[in-house]
């Protein structure tokens, strides 16, 4: 299905307006990791608008709905603006985040309408979706699982345990997408743990391997599009290739930026710029 | 001489799931390569609800989170030590954290308690478990000395949906339960032997040990009581110390380290808030682990505490009235 040109431009407003409520966010929220959460913006919104995501804001139970669980829970700041403007929950909200008594903190849990599991500890959601992909197999539902993994988060051992399981149960309904901003904490992933040959590491786990250009609207919305319909019998993979810290230019060259905040004065000089 | 029928607790905990297996079609049970006879029939029988996830105890439970989540009931079952300890933060991040604000039941069974793997060695000697799995919020913890409790828990385990662990010995022991009469199962423990002054207080294989110790006793006149706590975890602490109140000492017995938080730190933590006078004298393991090899009783007489040993020391503690000054010797020997 080809994407209009004016739906992909109205997905397109739409992540120049994520990215600026996240920069607000940060702003009343220091603490959150604004770099790993600017990284898979364009990710969310086509999950969201795109609709690839079969999602009911007013009926988050909904038996046939896809699961999404966003393994790198500390890159998932962006997602609050969305789900407010989906009505998970109401838009006041975001102007609560990290204040006192809120439940929107700096890492989601389910607490907070939209959001499957408890994210926070790296590792787990991969884990987690194969035990819902089988589960939702058995109950003969249709929906996928689909997983937002950052590519440090490939470090964790218990990740490659989930990755020989998916393939050999044949766990065609999930879709794993590695938020692949080749930055963790501390450096470049290549100088902690070279994690290249990524495709081929995959393709030897017996695994659907698709790559994408994680900040390019239009090719994620036809990919993720494809790989829902695929119906090859595997579990898929795409590997998007991203910016840690897209939008920022002081943070994109920086190798440290996953600790690192910005301060009011220098939001509101990228806010402005984006617009 | 009539022979004395052995059973593991694994064997009939296991036989009475697969038998609900075939009315709850929401049972999945989910091994990391452990086996057992009746799991080769769940895996015949129950092809679409058996998973054996490999050595792989991270997924096991990661796997059973994201089946729980979904509505099933799940069985996971794996080597103690190794269930507990290698994927304690699965257990804390999806089972117990999670589970505070979602419905899910996951039970994990796992077989090796103490040293019931006695001649495998420190790795799959289990310590620990009891007080690391105690730890954890809204987490159940059961520890069955006997076939019928292990059987009884089945029933419970389907009704109540937390997450569980279930601390099973590995050897075939002989029944405890079968002449016991009616008792609230959820009252957490029982007080198999009535006696008076002393009593013990212990889990799983020890209770075995404990009657031993009282038989021995009863040898010489002395008759004393037997608490087995089977609930570790929500323990009924009111109702516990209901009984302990009535006794001069106390005494616990455990394959676990002294004073790390297992039966012993829970009853002594129930006297401490209580203000009482009564002793306490804690029988385990010292504070490090066995590489010499040996059989439990080799284990238990290495770190003071086989039975002629507690036999011998709650004698003398009789003799000399259970004072403070004769339970001070006792420690410090």
């Amino acid at each position: 299905m080809e994407m209009s040109s004016s739906f992909l431009e109205s997905l397109r407003q739409k992540a120049m307006w994520v990215r600026q409520e996240t920069l607000e966010i940060h702003k009343i929220a220091p603490e959150t990791r604004i770099a790993s959460s600017l990284s898979d913006i364009e990710i969310f919104v086509v999950l969201y608008y795109g609709k690839i995501l079969h999602v009911d804001s007013k009926n988050i139970r909904w038996e046939e709905r896809d699961r999404f669980i966003i393994s790198k829970g500390h890159g998932a700041i962006s997602l609050y603006p969305i789900l407010a403007d989906l009505g998970f929950f109401n838009k006041e909200e975001l102007k609560r985040v990290c204040q006192e008594g809120t439940f929107l903190g700096s890492i989601p849990d389910p607490v907070i309408p939209g959001f499957e599991t408890v994210n926070g500890s790296l590792g787990h959601g991969l884990g987690v979706a194969c035990g819902m992909a089988l589960a939702l197999k058995r109950k003969e539902v249709d929906g996928k699982v689909f997983v937002l993994l950052g590519d440090g988060e490939l470090y964790e051992g218990s990740v490659w345990e989930a990755i020989m399981f998916a393939s050999h149960h044949r766990l065609d309904n999930i879709i794993l997408i590695i938020d692949n901003n080749k930055i963790s904490m501390l450096d470049y992933c290549k100088n902690i743990l070279c994690l290249e040959h990524l495709e081929e590491k995959f393709n030897a786990f017996n695994w659907n391997v698709n790559t994408v250009n994680g900040h390019s609207i239009e090719d994620l919305y036809n990919m993720l599009n494809d790989l829902k319909k695929n119906t090859v019998k595997q579990p898929k993979v795409l590997i998007a290739d991203t910016t840690k810290g897209k939008g920022v230019p002081q943070m994109e060259a920086d190798s440290l930026c996953h600790i690192k905040s910005l301060k009011e004065e220098e939001i509101d000089k990228i806010i402005k710029e984006l617009k | 001489m009539s022979h004395i029928q052995t059973k593991r607790m694994r064997d009939v905990l296991l036989e009475k799931i697969y038998n609900k297996m075939y009315e709850n079609k929401k049972i999945f049970f989910v091994s990391a390569d452990f086996g057992s006879p009746v799991l080769d029939k769940v895996r015949e029988n129950f092809e679409d609800r058996f998973i054996n996830v490999g050595i792989a105890e991270q997924n096991l439970i990661n796997v059973s989170t994201g089946l729980a989540l979904e509505g099933f009931t799940v069985y996971a079952y794996a080597i103690a030590p190794f269930l507990t300890m290698r994927a304690y933060e699965q257990i804390r991040v999806n089972l117990s954290i999670t589970s505070q604000i979602k419905e899910m039941n996951v039970n994990l069974i796992g077989v090796g308690a103490g040293v019931s793997y006695d001649m495998s060695g420190p790795t799959h000697h289990c310590f620990e478990d009891l007080t690391i799995m105690g730890a954890l919020p809204n987490f159940i913890v059961f520890s069955p000395s006997d076939w019928t409790l292990a059987e009884r828990f089945v029933d419970f385990s389907i009704r109540v949906k937390k997450p569980k662990y279930i601390r099973l010995d590995s050897k075939p022991l002989p029944g405890i339960y079968e002449g016991v009469g009616e008792f609230n199962f959820e009252d957490g423990f029982c007080e198999l032997l009535k006696g008076e002054e002393v009593c013990i207080v212990s889990t799983g294989y020890m209770t075995h040990k404990a009657l031993k110790v009282a038989e021995e006793l009863k040898k010489n006149k002395i008759n004393i009581s037997v608490i087995d706590l089977f609930l570790v975890k929500p323990l009924n602490e009111d109702l516990l110390f209901d009984h302990l109140k009535e006794y001069t000492c106390i005494v616990t017995i455990e394959e676990a380290f002294i004073n790390k938080g297992g039966v012993d730190s829970l009853v002594m933590n129930i006297l401490r808030d209580r203000d009482t006078d009564i002793r306490v004298l804690n029988f385990g393991f010292k504070d490090q682990y066995a590489f010499h090899i040996g059989s439990r009783s080799y284990l238990y007489k290495q770190n003071q505490f086989d039975k002629e040993n507690i036999v011998r020391i709650i004698r003398e503690l009789k003799l000399k009235n259970y004072s403070r000054a004769a339970l001070k010797g006792i420690m410090l020997a």
